[in-house]
């Protein structure tokens, strides 16, 4: 195999290369991972003392910096007393691969510690529904405005200079806001979920439907096509795979409005599992956490694009994908 | 051009080719254009496109309108389309002007213009559904113009795996369905290889002698406007107006050997003076005489 079969510019890599290359870039970071929880000479700036010795503040279990440890150790050593034992150790907040993986299952399998605390998988649904209706609003809006923006000059030159404006206007900014018109549970949240994507969306689609190539129009109009079969039979289905495209590039940029929105009134979700358990210091079940929004992000996006390509059977770029 | 002075002139015709046109020109007009004008306004002023174009189209007759790049030519078939409006004069089809686009005028475009997401049935039936005809009807219609364009076949393929002599095909056949009063076509073969396109003019000249349709046909190409044409429009560039109305005198059926015919020959003779004039303007390319300094060694040579 010659190197430059896997550097030709911009040419397709066969299917066994793209696995290949596909399963490396999720290899690599764990690699890497790996290396710092498991080499102690990369990287562990603390040690974890299994015997304090003489040092009257040390305790067993407990995490202290290198400098410490080594002024310490000297201190106990010239004045004759018990020298206190230990192994270098990363900070808490970097747990090692193994343990993640186990608070991975424990987290489904354990009860919460707290009397009032959610399952793993009780919090995920509850932010998967927040999602769901955020997106969902703001799709109903923003899809049929978008494409009548890109259909219609006057639609467009009514709407988009504010949707211009409005989209710089952060949405947490809208939080306050938010909970004293709809209280403080799931309201304020769906509702930064709609003001985070809806402007976007609105301007995104609007492109993509200026987009479609104008001799399709101008073919369907030769056809004797009139306006409202033109919108519903030509622009519409023309646009639909890359509208659908695009839809799948918002949702992405909803979940990452999710933790913002779940810190609104109460708090709840999964970010209210991941404050709980980093208030706590399980940081392996906060990467446990973080991980399971990743996958649960990346699942649904590919299950949608293994859907866009049997929708769009038609369509020679979503086919490439 | 010495090989001219043994060609009889392109005015010549024979009996049977006059009585041809006689014919013709005593069937009703279909399309009239009359003193008609285009100007674009941009930023760097206005460019007229066209000017006073006049010219009649009879019943059943194959125009074809030819003319240097830039001419205007894709701009008077918008014009005649209704995709663009023109700032003076008018067109006439069937004794009414032209305002916009409809299907009485049925329109290929050089581009590919086939809706990706239907199949090459549902691509045929989109006109006849435009126009309020029921599901099933226009679905026998366009299984009939498959049969016809040879594509029952791919009834159900989608455009992206037909060939691009095959969606023109389609392209033909979905303007077609439609029943326009006449055809317009924009170059429609020029992005085909030479064998394809040899093809489809045949095709086009085999659809056009069995039904019912006008033509006004777009093309750089002279031997295709000889080939296909009872008459030839042809323009000329800044601004955009009709040198002359050539009448083809070469005879029907047309055949691939009529290409090297006399009358052929004198035609395209007649074309190319009127398009390359001697005198002309010096060409920009033409300035540049190639200066070549040899980069290869003396005894190493080519010719
Ligand atoms: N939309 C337009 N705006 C401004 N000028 C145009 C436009 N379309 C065409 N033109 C100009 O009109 C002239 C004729 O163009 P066109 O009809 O496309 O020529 P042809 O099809 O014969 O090559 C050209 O000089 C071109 O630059
Ligand atoms: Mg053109």
């Amino acid at each position: 195999m010659n190197t430059s079969s896997w550097f030709a510019v911009r040419r397709e890599l066969s299917q066994n290369k793209k696995t290949k290359l596909g399963v490396a870039s999720f290899l690599l970071p764990l690699l890497i991972w790996c290396m710092v929880s498991y080499l102690p000479f990369i990287w562990h700036p603390k040690v974890l003392i299994s015997n304090p010795g003489d040092v009257d503040y040390f305790q067993v279990g407990m995490l202290v910096d290198k400098a410490t440890f080594r002024d310490e150790l000297s201190n106990m050593q010239s004045t004759g007393k018990i020298a206190p034992q230990g192994q270098p150790a990363n900070p808490i907040y970097l747990p090692a691969p193994h343990e993640v993986a186990k608070a991975f299952y424990t987290g489904f399998t354990t009860a919460p510690e707290q009397r009032d605390g959610q399952w793993l998988h009780e919090s995920l649904w509850h932010s998967i529904q927040i999602i769901f209706w955020g997106f969902l609003i703001s799709s109903l809006i923003g899809v049929p405005l978008g494409i009548l923006c890109g259909t219609y000059s006057a639609v467009s030159r009514l709407n988009e200079p504010f949707v211009e404006f409005f989209r710089y206007l952060p949405a947490p900014a809208f939080g306050a806001l938010a909970v004293a018109i709809l209280g403080i549970y799931d309201g304020p949240k769906i509702a930064i979920i709609v003001i985070g994507t809806l402007f976007q969306q609105i301007l995104i689609i609007a492109n993509t439907t200026r987009k479609l190539d104008y001799a399709l129009i101008e073919a369907a109009m030769t056809l004797g096509t009139g306006r409202i079969k033109l919108l519903f039979r030509v622009i519409l289905p023309g646009v639909l795979p890359d509208i659908y495209r695009d839809q799948r590039i918002l949702l992405g940029w909803a979940w990452t409005y999710l933790i913002v929105a779940e810190l609104i009134g109460t708090s709840s979700g999964i970010t209210w599992f991941i404050t709980q358990q980093a208030r706590y210091q399980h940081f392996d079940n906060v990467y446990a956490a973080i991980f399971m929004i990743g996958l649960l992000g990346l699942g649904g996006d590919l299950l949608l694009a293994v859907l866009g390509k049997r929708l769009f059977r038609w369509n020679l770029s979503a086919n490439k994908e | 051009m010495n090989t001219t002075s043994h060609l009889p002139s392109y005015l010549e015709q024979s009996e049977a080719v006059r009585n041809r046109f006689d014919r013709l020109k005593s069937r009703e007009v279909i399309l009239e254009v009359k003193h008609l004008g285009k100007d674009y306004k941009t930023t760097k002023g206005n460019v007229t496109a066209l000017k006073d174009v006049n010219f009649k189209t009879h019943r059943r007759e194959f125009v074809c309108v030819i003319g240097p790049s830039g001419c205007g030519k894709s701009t008077l078939i918008r014009i005649l389309a209704g995709l663009e409006s023109h700032t003076s004069g008018e067109v006439l089809l069937d004794g009414k002007p032209v305002t916009g686009p409809g299907r009485d005028r049925g329109m290929v475009f050089q581009g590919y213009t086939l809706f990706p997401w239907l199949t090459v049935k549902k691509n045929v039936m989109f006109g006849l559904e435009m126009n309020n005809v029921s599901t099933d009807d226009a679905g026998r219609e366009a299984e009939l113009w498959l049969e016809l364009i040879g594509l029952e076949k791919f009834a159900n393929a989608f455009p992206h795996e037909l060939s691009g002599g095959m969606k023109q095909r389609v392209a033909i056949a979905r303007a077609l369905v439609n029943q326009p009063r006449i055809l317009l076509m924009d170059e429609p073969f020029g992005a085909l290889d030479a064998q394809s396109r040899v093809k489809m003019q045949t095709y086009l000249l085999e659809i056009w002698r069995n039904i019912d349709i006008t033509v006004l046909f777009i093309t750089h190409d002279l031997d295709e406007a000889i080939f296909l044409a009872d008459r030839i429009l042809v323009l000329k560039a800044h601004p955009g107006e009709v040198q002359e109305l050539i009448e083809v005198p070469v005879p029907r059926p047309r055949s691939a050997e009529q290409f090297s015919s006399p009358e052929f020959l004198a035609t395209k003779a007649r074309l190319e003076a009127l398009i390359h004039p001697q005198e002309a303007e010096p060409d920009q390319d033409a300035e540049v005489k190639p200066q070549m300094i040899r980069f290869v060694n003396v005894a190493d040579n080519v010719e």
